[in-house]
């Protein structure tokens, strides 16, 4: 079944200079590998579009069953020259809640 | 034997009664303060040449001692603290004169100096990390250059007997580092141990942020009497493993989640965060739920610290111009799609020269901008946002000027607020480089109340 990430995984983002880091934290250990097998960095920027103009690296913590997401060129020039009224990207996180994971349909009993 | 670590504050305008509260009730061994953001030295600097009366520390210096300090002397609790901004000197000196007004003497309060390295910083530095341009390009607009320092000067402070701390520039985790190896001897080879020091010092350094704040989704994470968020506090054991909680009977949450999300906050590469301590490797971190709002996290390693120091350039870059205007009801959207139009012919009748000019919608576009999906439906409100990045305050001023005229020339039904506040900012835009860290000395200067 195809589900939104929104009911798989929590988020958040921070800024450092032009570059925004969103972490994608899985809700369930159970849903860490379709997550990961499916959220590629090359998917996270496409999802991104016209907002990242940079590169997109991702890192994995496999123990936490989480991810790192850390995009360049995501803040406009970067917190203070953004003219973004959420320079921060504080919001940015939401975003890929989203992005739809196809996972086993023995997992709806734990879905978020 | 553990200590109690507790946060005061995660950024200059944070609230202060739950400082208050962790320094009456907290039984903390050490209350810390982070109150910087990126910028804030260059700022203070603009402010400083503007302003000659401002005294170049943290602007609530005054509210978040008069609120700590007889909590912190009752229960034996030092300050570390990064309020000192550009004048650690000035802001010790002022902590002198709340202690004294307050009766109490013979506490010792160390400033720490060493980090502004403005006149210097083209000779001691190379390249822009985020261009790998030269740095002496940016020569002309530099406003001012600070040294992330680590904990070891702070730990020489607690040495000398020093109960309060105020610094300049330190590396965030560094102010929460610092007491764990002042009291547990750990220096530059514990590398395992600063690990673990400097990482739960990056859980600690965003205050609430471990805590329930900037967490709760209503349905997915919801967050008990979110109102009234307990700062956290770390108990860290010798044995390298610490419980992050928060005082009982406030509110909040401390669970793996809450931990989790401030684990990779503003982090990179997760298997080499580098602060000036050490390089943490957070990929080894045990993260257990021990008891409701206690979490019990371990494991967390450390490699070898680089041997330069990150340094912080702060550049007059222009201004930003900006201000916004509002639609509602039947048409709302269709108005405010004609005033976009207005404005952008507005601003070539009167020549606005912008690097970059954005007009958003708020409620359909404004956060998320290209990336947001098309709609559906008709917003029944809208407001209009315009702002532009231009080389000249002049330049800037020309967005209020043109919103301004959107009231009696502009579009039918168009709601404005009344233009009294100042609709223009100034830019100062932070580049990173690095210094080798044997060419910068802190020094210490120790005051008694």
């Amino acid at each position: 079944m195809l589900i939104k990430l929104v009911q798989l995984a929590h988020c958040r983002s921070g800024d450092k200079g032009n570059t925004s880091n969103i972490s994608v934290i899985a809700y369930h250990p159970e849903f860490y590998a379709p997550i990961k097998n499916q959220l590629s960095a090359n998917e996270f920027k496409n999802f991104y579009s016209g907002v990242i103009k940079g590169n997109v690296t991702r890192y994995s913590l496999d123990e936490l069953q989480m991810l790192n997401f850390v995009c360049e060129g995501a803040l406009g020039g970067g917190v203070s020259r953004s003219l973004c009224l959420d320079n921060y990207g504080k919001s940015l996180s939401s975003r890929i809640l989203s992005f739809k994971i196809e996972i086993n349909d023995n997992l709806e009993k734990l879905l978020q | 034997m553990t200590i109690r670590i507790g946060s005061g504050s995660a950024w200059w305008g944070d609230r202060i009664s739950p400082a208050k509260d962790n320094a009456d009730k907290g039984r903390l061994d050490y209350l810390c303060f982070e109150t910087m953001a990126e910028a804030t030295i260059s700022a203070a600097q603009v402010r400083k040449r503007r302003d000659p009366d401002f005294p170049g520390y943290d602007t609530w210096l005054d509210d978040r001692m008069k609120a700590v300090l007889p909590g912190c002397i009752e229960n034996k609790t030092k300050i570390i603290s990064n309020q000192g901004w550009i004048n650690p000197n000035g802001a010790a000196e002022r902590i002198i004169y709340w202690l004294r007004k307050m009766g109490i003497h013979g506490v010792k309060v160390a400033a720490i100096n060493g980090s502004l390295i403005t006149e210097d910083v083209l000779s001691l530095t190379d390249t822009i990390l985020e261009t790998g341009e030269r740095t002496h390009s940016l020569e002309d607009k530099i406003v001012s250059a600070e040294v992330y320092q680590g904990a070891e000067p702070v730990v020489q402070a607690l040495s000398k007997g020093a109960q309060i701390v105020v610094t300049g520039r330190i590396a965030d985790p560094s102010i929460f580092a610092a007491p764990m190896m002042f009291e547990y001897g750990w220096g530059a080879g514990d590398f395992m141990q600063l690990g673990l020091a400097n990482g739960i010092g990056h859980l600690m350094e965003c205050g609430a942020q471990v805590t329930g704040g900037y967490f709760a989704d209503p349905g997915l994470k919801d967050v008990p009497r979110p109102w009234d968020l307990g700062f956290p506090i770390a108990e860290v054991h010798k044995n390298g493993t610490a419980v992050i909680t928060k005082l009982e009977g406030t509110g909040g949450v401390v669970n793996a989640m809450t931990i989790k999300e401030q684990l990779l906050y503003e982090v990179h590469d997760p298997y080499n965060y580098i602060t000036p301590d050490v390089i943490v490797d957070f990929s080894t971190t045990r993260i257990e739920e021990i008891a409701e709002n206690r979490v019990m996290v371990s494991g967390i390693s450390g490699k070898p610290r680089t041997p330069t120091l990150k340094v912080s350039i702060g550049c007059k870059e222009g201004f930003i111009g900006e201000d916004m205007f509002f639609y509602a009801g039947e048409g709302a959207l269709k108005r405010a799609r004609l005033a976009e139009t207005i404005l952008r012919e507005r601003f070539k009748i009167v020549g606005l020269k912008a690097e970059e000019l954005r007009i958003d919608y708020l409620g359909l576009n404004a956060i998320h901008g290209d990336m947001t999906p098309e709609i559906k439906h008709e917003p029944y409100e809208v407001a209009v946002r315009v702002a532009a990045r231009t080389a000249t305050r002049e330049e800037a001023m020309k967005v209020g000027r043109e919103v301004d005229g959107m009231a009696v020339s502009g579009v039918g039904m168009t709601g404005k607020r009344v233009p009294h506040q100042d609709r223009t900012r100034e830019i100062i835009g932070v580049w990173s480089s690095l210094v080798d860290r044997d060419k910068i000395s802190p020094s210490i200067k120790l005051y008694e109340s």
